[in-house]
């Protein structure tokens, strides 16, 4: 009785969330789905089976292969943009991490310098991208300064609306995601062993290789699916950075948005989604993740 | 460990201030650079000082509604900061009895967080415009005739953009009351439901002052991250615009330091909820320590 009387409460509790994520997320993803294999033309979407949407995205594919149709060239670069973020994120965000776990010995300031590593994830993003113009563009201050020591005489275009400043903004916003968890799972690692290892006659980089990185590879595991997520569907980033000139998997759903091509823009929606979890599950699999939280 | 400091520590540390540097600096450029001169541009040297800019955006450029974004960004914040409070609390409670679906409910909001935002604001923007298409084409035939008479769209800032923000809090909110309840010692309930008190009375006594500086934080994260939401709003929006919408739309047209002007107002609001926070949290605390316990001080 009160047993029954307990889960029905736990149900009130949990509906309100389950309702938001049902018509918010489950039900929009369903209908993304769905219109994916709709008809279009110019102006509407037509409720009609077709892979249209599928098949204008790869139009021309095979014909032109071996070269890499406009598509196929634009995941590849996503892919690259998204390794060259994850491998920074994740060397920065390792470095950040072990600092504050393991250098950091009282606990009043692992919570200050966390906070400031927090402070301007609660900040917009935008700004933070903005905030580089002045910094990199074609006269500010590391051009000037460039100039100024004599090295350049030219300003450096590739500073500034490029992939180079892309992935600057990529790893200046979410480096964060990366020193979180593992953060917190360095945490967890019991000091001792890192003392017996010492014992035992180990180099710091022995222990780092052997004791510390095998420990804290569920945050490592759970960082990189944050940030290749990010990247993978990422459009403002690569808009606002990349001077709205490169293309990304995340800008083509955007301007075919855009286009009021809704089934066009779903069918790449899903091609994004099938390559999102196949990087996830391929991760999960170096790491069970139910375990970590 | 050693006692002194190895020489690890020092690069590390070294390198730990140069992110510091790297995180903070481009910010503090744009808050500089947004004092300006009227002449100056938007990068250093600086032009003289002013606030120029600062009117500048009061005034608004005639395009936008800067005042109007800033209002509305404002409001949504605040109900999503409400909703993400009252229901991760609510749901947190329940993860703690355990019901069936708590597994679904579980990857639901993991996988709403890593979800690549814009399949989310596609989903809810097509959702919405399929609801629209069958209340005006089909609405009368469904009996619903006082609904679809003069139906424009379900889209909205407190529809399918409430939704989208919630989808993006939600999941942190629940994170964090996992967290929480990680820590939490159930025997403190245990004993207020052997003195007699009511599951209510338990709740609003016991665990509630106890998770509430956490509480506090579910509400930062909360407001800020809808504040700055960019990417699920971005088609879910309807026909009005947040600021950052607003911010963003302005880096491809604006060439003056007004967009600097309004960074730094956004900033501010951001900072003055964090620091807000923060304090409330810490003053929480200390008062947890000064009243939490009687252990050792007899009886009286």
């Amino acid at each position: 009785m009160l047993d029954k009387r307990n889960s029905l409460v736990a149900w009130l509790q949990a509906g309100p969330m389950m309702l938001v994520f049902a018509a918010f997320f489950i039900l929009p993803l369903i209908f993304v789905t769905i219109v994916s294999a709709w008809d279009y033309n110019e102006y509407e979407m037509l409720p009609a089976f077709s892979f249209r949407g599928y098949t204008d995205t790869f139009e021309g594919c095979l014909v032109q292969l071996p070269d890499l149709c406009t598509i196929l060239k634009t995941y590849a670069k996503t892919v690259k943009l998204c390794f060259l973020t994850w491998a920074l994120t994740l060397t920065i965000g390792f470095a950040i991490a072990y600092f504050l776990a393991f250098h950091v010995r009282s606990k009043t300031w692992q919570i200050v310098l966390s906070l400031i590593c927090t402070v301007p994830f609660w900040t917009s993003n935008v700004i933070r991208m903005i905030a580089w113009i002045p910094l990199l563009g074609r006269n500010g201050l590391i051009n000037q300064g460039l100039i100024d020591l004599g090295l350049i005489k030219v300003p450096l275009e590739w500073l500034l609306f490029s992939e180079f400043s892309v992935v600057l903004a990529f790893v200046h916003l979410f480096t964060f995601f990366m020193v979180v968890p593992i953060f917190n799972s360095m945490i967890r690692i019991d000091k001792k062993l890192i003392e017996a290892a010492y014992d035992a006659g180990a180099s710091g980089f022995q222990t780092l290789i052997n004791i510390v990185i095998p420990l804290a590879k569920p945050g490592i595991v759970i960082g990189s699916i944050f940030v290749i997520t990010i990247v993978m569907g990422d459009f403002v980033t690569i808009g606002v950075m990349g001077g709205q000139q490169i293309a990304s998997a995340g800008k083509i759903i955007e301007t075919r948005l855009n286009a009021l091509q809704f089934p066009a823009a779903a069918a790449n929606a899903v091609i994004l989604l099938g390559i999102t979890i196949v990087i996830i599950s391929a991760l999960t699999r170096v790491v069970d993740i139910r375990k970590e939280l | 460990m050693d006692e002194r400091r190895s020489k690890s520590f020092y690069i590390l540390a070294f390198f730990f201030i140069a992110y510091v540097i790297f995180l903070y600096g481009p910010m503090f450029a744009i808050f500089i650079l947004s004092f300006q001169g009227p002449e100056g541009g938007l990068t250093f040297p600086m032009n003289g000082m002013s606030l120029h800019w600062f009117y500048k955006v009061f005034e608004g450029n005639g395009t936008v509604d800067i005042g109007a974004a800033f209002k509305r960004s404002l409001a949504l914040g605040s109900v999503v900061m409400i909703i993400t409070v009252v229901l991760s609390v609510a749901a947190g409670m329940a993860f703690r009895k355990g019901f069936k679906g708590a597994a679904i409910l579980f990857y639901s909001a993991i996988a709403s967080l890593i979800m690549p935002s814009i399949i989310t604001s596609l989903g809810i923007a097509l959702e919405f415009r399929l609801l629209d298409d069958v209340m005006i084409n089909h609405g009368s035939e469904l009996g619903l005739n006082w609904l679809a008479e003069g139906w424009t769209t379900a889209m909205g800032l407190f529809t399918s953009g409430l939704g989208a923000h919630l989808t993006w809090t939600l999941p942190f909110g629940l994170l964090i009351m996992f967290a929480i309840f990680n820590r939490f010692d159930g025997r403190l309930e245990e004993a207020a439901r052997d003195l007699g008190a009511t599951p209510w009375q338990t709740f609003r006594h016991v665990v509630f002052p106890i998770i509430l500086p956490s509480v506090v934080g579910i509400g930062l994260f909360g407001f800020t991250l809808s504040w700055d939401e960019l990417a699920r709003s971005s088609q879910a929006i309807g026909s009005v615009n947040t600021l950052p919408l607003e911010l963003q739309g302005l880096t491809t047209t604006v060439t003056k330091p007004d967009i600097y002007a309004l960074g730094t107002l956004t900033s501010a609001v951001s900072f003055l909820v964090i620091f807000t926070a923060l304090a409330v949290i810490r003053g929480l605390q200390l008062r947890q320590k000064r009243f939490g316990s009687d252990a050792g001080k007899g009886l009286v």
